[in-house]
């Protein structure tokens, strides 16, 4: 005879933990195992598996030499982005808007999440037509008549990493700072009152009060954001579709080229789980640099 | 050390007006406690003081400097929050060394100045904890340590004792008071707790809705209350107040009659239960309740003009319930107020019924 109480912890465990188990592993594990078992065989666009091979790995560690640029672009896209626009620039929102008045304060985050809530299409046609290269196109508009620019410029091709940190930040941005935001509101207001009394000014206040209470969203947001811009790439290929030729193919997209546009569904996988390694190592470095463990809060209540 | 002086002060949140006009002068080195019910602007008047909040209206003086101005930052002003405040992400050290940080104290200074606070609040084996790591009682004492570090010329406590259990309450008030006495730093108390304000200030402020009812020693707002609001705000258990009209030298409360000479007029008059004695003469009246409150005994008596409460010494029950008494008092110690403005009518007497009469 089991206890009543051995019952009971199996069947809360069933009950909190099974769903989020079967989600893992229908969403997670499942794929992954495909991934793998496709990633050793030559899948092509014929959809026919001919042979199994390893030769998609030895591309990988060595025989493509594209995915040396291709990477050291992720990375400067990923902490490009991340360093100015999710992290920083939320931050700075999150610290302005909270410091002037109610009002003011929710319609500038409204306008900061506008793009979050567009479809993806329009907010990259809005840029489309911002960086269009001829005179029309509006930012060319305001150079030329505003600042009397000769030839108007086609940042496409010029500076094509720029814009596409430049609009996935625009977006990334909104995220750290409805979560800086909601993490400023929380910080007890006497704090800033015992501050202010005890002589700080308001640089003083941010570093010593504000900042110290972020670590927890700020570790999140990083994290959080690194792997998503990791993954991510719909922006790019909206805008710029990875070029000209490969300059703006961060990794994901190099993925979606390789598997979807020249068919190579083998060597796609195989890049795949190479980049799912580098997410979870991405992930447990920051969980490591952030002693996350250490933020991470006791149960509130003790269940058994 | 400074003296404080607030000159028709009006402070407004919006369309609240919540002080409607403060005139205040406090001298420097004085202890005065802010007394009043919850909302009746005490915490506001001190977050004026310190600067964290801006006076809507008037003149706030610190030594007959303007100082409406001044940001907080300037002023020179320590303040225990209610709330203690404590930075929660710094230690016990880095808390009280903080407004050392912007006064540009050197190093070593520094350091010697937070040890010698740490002591003199006996915080100086927990310098290396957190906020979290403390009890209630040591958190105040970190954060009245921090008040004191920079040496303010103001310090302003608000409820600090509230969250302290009764004997750690009863020790930080000598040790506030006696600290207080020590370093003579003009310092205001915030409390709604009358028996902290009568014991630890030399003057009682007590407010109501924003305005002054009442600034005085302990003793005259104890003794000579100016109000019915006093009376009835100050002393445990509450004063016993009984309605009456005054004619004919004496009031009469329905058939009762209580003598009283030159007065005329509707008035109350204020017995406090400790002032009250069973006699062989006086009120008449039947013991209705006994509840023992330690080394005091409260009777609650049924008599013609109501319950009237009675505390007397001892620890033992004198009388039962159902007994009939008669209660007594001194005609110094009976406070009038006439009932329309319920102001004190000052040097009346009151002089128990007499079965005679
Ligand atoms: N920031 C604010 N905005 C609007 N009204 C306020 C604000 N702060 C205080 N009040 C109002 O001002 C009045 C006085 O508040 P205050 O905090 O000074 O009361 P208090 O005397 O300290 O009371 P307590 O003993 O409960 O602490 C209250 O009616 C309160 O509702
Ligand atoms: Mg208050």
């Amino acid at each position: 005879m089991k206890s009543r109480a051995w019952w009971r912890q199996r069947v809360n465990f069933v009950i909190f933990l099974g769903p989020a188990i079967l989600l893992t592993v229908f969403f997670f594990v499942v794929p992954v195992l495909i991934d793998i078992a496709v990633s050793f065989t030559d899948l092509g666009r014929s959809l026919r598996v001919t042979r199994f091979t390893t030769e998609h790995y030895e591309r990988v560690f060595g025989g493509d030499r594209r995915l040396t640029d291709v990477m050291a672009l992720t990375f400067i896209y990923v902490l490009g982005t991340l360093a100015l626009f999710n992290v920083t620039f939320g931050l700075v929102l999150a610290l302005i808007t909270t410091s002037i008045d109610k009002v003011s304060g929710g319609f500038f985050r409204g306008v900061w999440l506008l793009p979050r809530m567009s479809p993806s299409v329009l907010y990259i046609l809005l840029w489309v037509w911002v960086v269009n290269p001829s005179q029309y196109g509006l930012l060319n508009q305001i150079l030329m008549t505003v600042f009397g620019l000769e030839q108007p410029l086609d940042l496409l091709t010029t500076a094509p990493i720029a814009l596409i940190i430049i609009s996935n930040g625009f977006i990334g941005a909104s995220m750290g700072m409805i979560i800086f935001t909601s993490a400023i509101r929380g910080i007890p207001e006497h704090l800033f009152h015992a501050a202010r009394v005890d002589g700080a000014g308001s640089l003083a206040i941010v570093w010593y009060i504000t900042l110290p209470a972020l670590r927890w969203p700020i570790s999140f947001i990083t994290i959080y954001q690194a792997l998503s811009l990791l993954v991510s790439f719909e922006y790019i290929l909206l805008l710029t579709k990875g070029g000209p030729f490969y300059d703006t193919t961060v990794y994901a997209l190099y993925i979606y080229r390789r598997a979807f546009q020249s068919g190579q569904y083998g060597y796609g996988a195989a890049l795949s789980l190479f980049l799912i390694v580098i997410g979870i190592a991405v992930a447990l470095l920051g969980w490591r640099f952030f002693d996350m463990k250490r933020l991470l809060q006791n149960p509130r209540i003790e269940v058994q | 050390m400074a003296s404080i002086e607030f000159r028709n002060v009006i402070k407004r949140f919006g369309d609240v007006e919540v002080i409607p006009g403060l005139n205040l002068t406090i001298e420097h080195g004085e202890f005065v406690a802010l007394l009043g019910p919850s909302g009746c602007g005490k915490s506001t008047s001190l977050f004026m003081l310190a600067g964290i909040y801006l006076p809507s209206g008037g003149e706030l003086l610190f030594d007959g400097h303007l100082v409406n101005e001044v940001e907080a930052r300037d002023r020179n002003v320590g303040i225990v929050f209610q709330s203690y405040a404590l930075y929660p992400h710094m230690n016990v050290h880095d808390n009280i060394l903080f407004p050392l940080r912007f006064k540009k104290t050197p190093r070593e200074e520094a350091l010697v100045r937070v040890k010698a606070a740490a002591e003199l609040v006996h915080v100086g084996e927990l310098l290396d904890r957190r906020p979290s790591e403390l009890s209630g009682g040591q958190q105040q004492r970190v954060a009245l340590a921090r008040a004191l570090v920079k040496e303010p010329q103001i310090l302003l406590l608000d409820e600090p004792l509230s969250n302290l259990d009764a004997t750690l309450r009863l020790t930080m008030r000598t040790e506030i008071k006696s600290l207080q006495k020590k370093l003579g730093v003009t310092t205001i108390l915030v409390t709604h707790d009358q028996i902290e304000a009568t014991t630890m200030a030399d003057r009682v402020i007590c407010m109501r809705g924003g305005g002054i009812e009442q600034v005085g020693t302990p003793d005259d707002l104890y003794l000579r209350p100016a109000s019915l609001f006093i009376a009835g705000f100050i002393g445990s258990p509450p004063v016993n107040l009984i309605r009456g009209t005054a004619e004919n030298g004496a009031v009469h409360v329905g058939a009762t009659v209580f003598p009283s000479e030159g007065i005329r007029g509707d008035v109350t008059i204020g017995l406090r239960p400790e002032h009250l004695k069973f006699a062989g003469d006086g009120l008449r009246g039947r013991i209705a309740e006994i509840e023992p409150m330690g080394r005091e005994i409260l009777y609650v008596v049924d008599t013609d003009v109501g319950h009237v409460r009675v505390l007397e010494h001892g620890s033992a029950a004198a009388h039962s319930a159902g007994e009939a008494v008669h209660i007594d008092f001194s005609p110094t110690e009976a406070l009038l107020f006439r009932t329309s403005n319920e102001k004190l009518i000052a040097g009346a007497n009151v002089c128990p019924p007499r079965r005679a009469s």
